[in-house]
C-alpha cells in the first residue's frame, strides 16, 4: 500500500517536472532577463569580471540568503558535535617535517592569494565565496601540521557577525538611498578596471569573504577540537 | 592542439566516472573518501577548461581541500568500515 501511495506522488512530481521542463528550449539562448544581464551588465556595474555583477548585484539576495544557509550549517553541526557523545575520539599523531615547514612557508602565502581573490572579486575571476574558502584551506593547513593549534572561537564568531551584518546594512542603505535593496548605484561607480570601482560590488564581497573564511575555519575547529590530544 | 585537449578532457572524464565507481564500490571509506576528493580536482581541471574559474577555484578548495577533511575526520571517528 505504501509503494502504491509513493509511486504515485512520484508520478505527480515526475509529471509536474516533465511539463516545466519541456517549455525550456534546448540548445538555443535563453530570451529574457539573461540577454539582460549579458548584454548591459558590464556597462551598469562597471565591474569587469560579468560573474561577480550578476552574483552580487542582481542576484545579491541570492547570495544573501546562501551566506545565511552556510551560516545555519555551521551552527547546526557545532551544536551537534557538542551536545553528543557518541563519537569516538580519537588521538592526534605528531606531523612529519616536511608537513610542518611547507604549513610555515605557505600559510601566508594562502592567506595573501585568499584575500586577493575576495577584494579583487570585481576584476579578476572569483570572489568572496572562493577567497573565503581558500582562506579557510590555509587554516585547515595549520591544524594539520601543529597538534597544539586551536583558534579563538569568540573572535572567529565576532568576525562572522560584524560581516553578515555589513552586508545586511549595505543592502539597507541602498533600500533608504536608492530606489532598492542592494541597490549599486549609491555611491560613485568609478572608472572601468580599476581597483575602487563597480560601485558597493567590491564592499560586499570583502565581508562576503570574511564571513565564510571565518565560518569554513570555525567548521574545521568544531570538527578537530573534537578530537583527543595524547 | 585542440584535438589533443579534447581527448585529455576525454581521459579526465573517464578517469573521474572510474573513480566514482570505485568510491561506491570500495568496502574501505578511507579509499572512498580519497577517491572522491580526486574526483573534485578533476573536475577543477575540466572546469577549467570549460572557462569557469570560479567554480574551478571553489571546487579546488572546497571540494578537494575542506570537504576531504572533513570526511576523514569522520570516518577516523566513526568505525571506518562498511558493513
Amino acid at each position: 500500500m505504501r509503494k502504491i501511495v509513493a509511486i504515485f506522488f512520484l508520478t505527480i512530481v515526475g509529471l509536474y517536472m516533465l511539463s516545466l521542463f519541456a517549455q525550456i528550449p534546448f540548445g538555443k539562448p535563453y530570451k529574457g532577463v539573461s540577454e539582460h544581464y549579458v548584454e548591459r551588465g558590464i556597462v551598469e556595474n562597471r565591474g569587469s569580471n560579468l560573474v561577480t555583477s550578476i552574483v552580487v548585484n542582481y542576484r545579491g539576495f541570492d547570495t544573501l540568503g546562501e551566506v545565511t544557509v552556510l551560516f545555519l550549517a555551521a551552527t547546526g553541526l557545532s551544536f551537534l558535535l557538542f551536545s553528543c557523545k557518541c563519537l569516538r575520539e580519537f588521538k592526534r599523531i605528531r606531523s612529519s617535517l616536511v608537513l610542518r615547514t611547507a604549513t610555515d612557508t605557505l600559510f601566508p602565502l594562502i592567506l595573501l592569494f585568499g584575500a586577493y581573490i575576495f577584494i579583487h572579486g570585481h576584476l579578476t575571476p572569483g570572489g568572496g565565496f572562493q577567497g573565503g574558502s581558500v582562506i579557510a584551506s590555509g587554516v585547515m593547513l595549520l591544524f594539520l601540521a601543529y597538534r597544539s593549534f586551536h583558534v579563538n572561537h569568540k573572535a572567529l564568531s565576532t568576525i562572522e557577525s560584524l560581516a553578515g551584518i555589513t552586508f545586511a546594512g549595505i543592502g539597507l542603505v541602498g533600500l533608504i538611498y536608492a530606489k532598492s535593496f542592494l541597490a549599486n548605484s549609491v555611491i560613485s561607480l568609478g572608472q572601468w578596471n580599476k581597483l575602487f570601482s563597480a560601485g558597493l560590488i567590491p564592499f560586499i564581497y570583502i565581508a562576503v569573504g570574511f564571513k565564510v573564511g571565518a565560518e569554513l575555519s570555525g567548521l574545521i575547529s568544531d570538527m578537530i577540537s573534537t578530537t583527543k590530544e595524547d | 592542439m585542440a584535438e589533443i585537449l579534447q581527448y585529455f578532457m576525454l581521459f579526465l572524464i573517464v578517469l573521474m566516472l572510474a573513480l566514482a565507481l570505485f568510491a561506491v564500490k570500495t568496502k574501505d571509506l578511507l579509499s572512498a573518501v580519497i577517491a572522491s576528493g580526486f574526483i573534485s580536482l578533476v573536475a577543477s581541471i575540466v572546469y577549467l577548461y570549460l572557462q569557469a574559474p570560479d567554480v574551478a577555484m571553489t571546487e579546488a578548495a572546497i571540494g578537494a581541500g575542506i570537504t576531504t577533511l572533513v570526511f576523514v575526520i569522520t570516518v577516523r571517528k566513526t568505525k571506518g568500515k562498511e558493513k
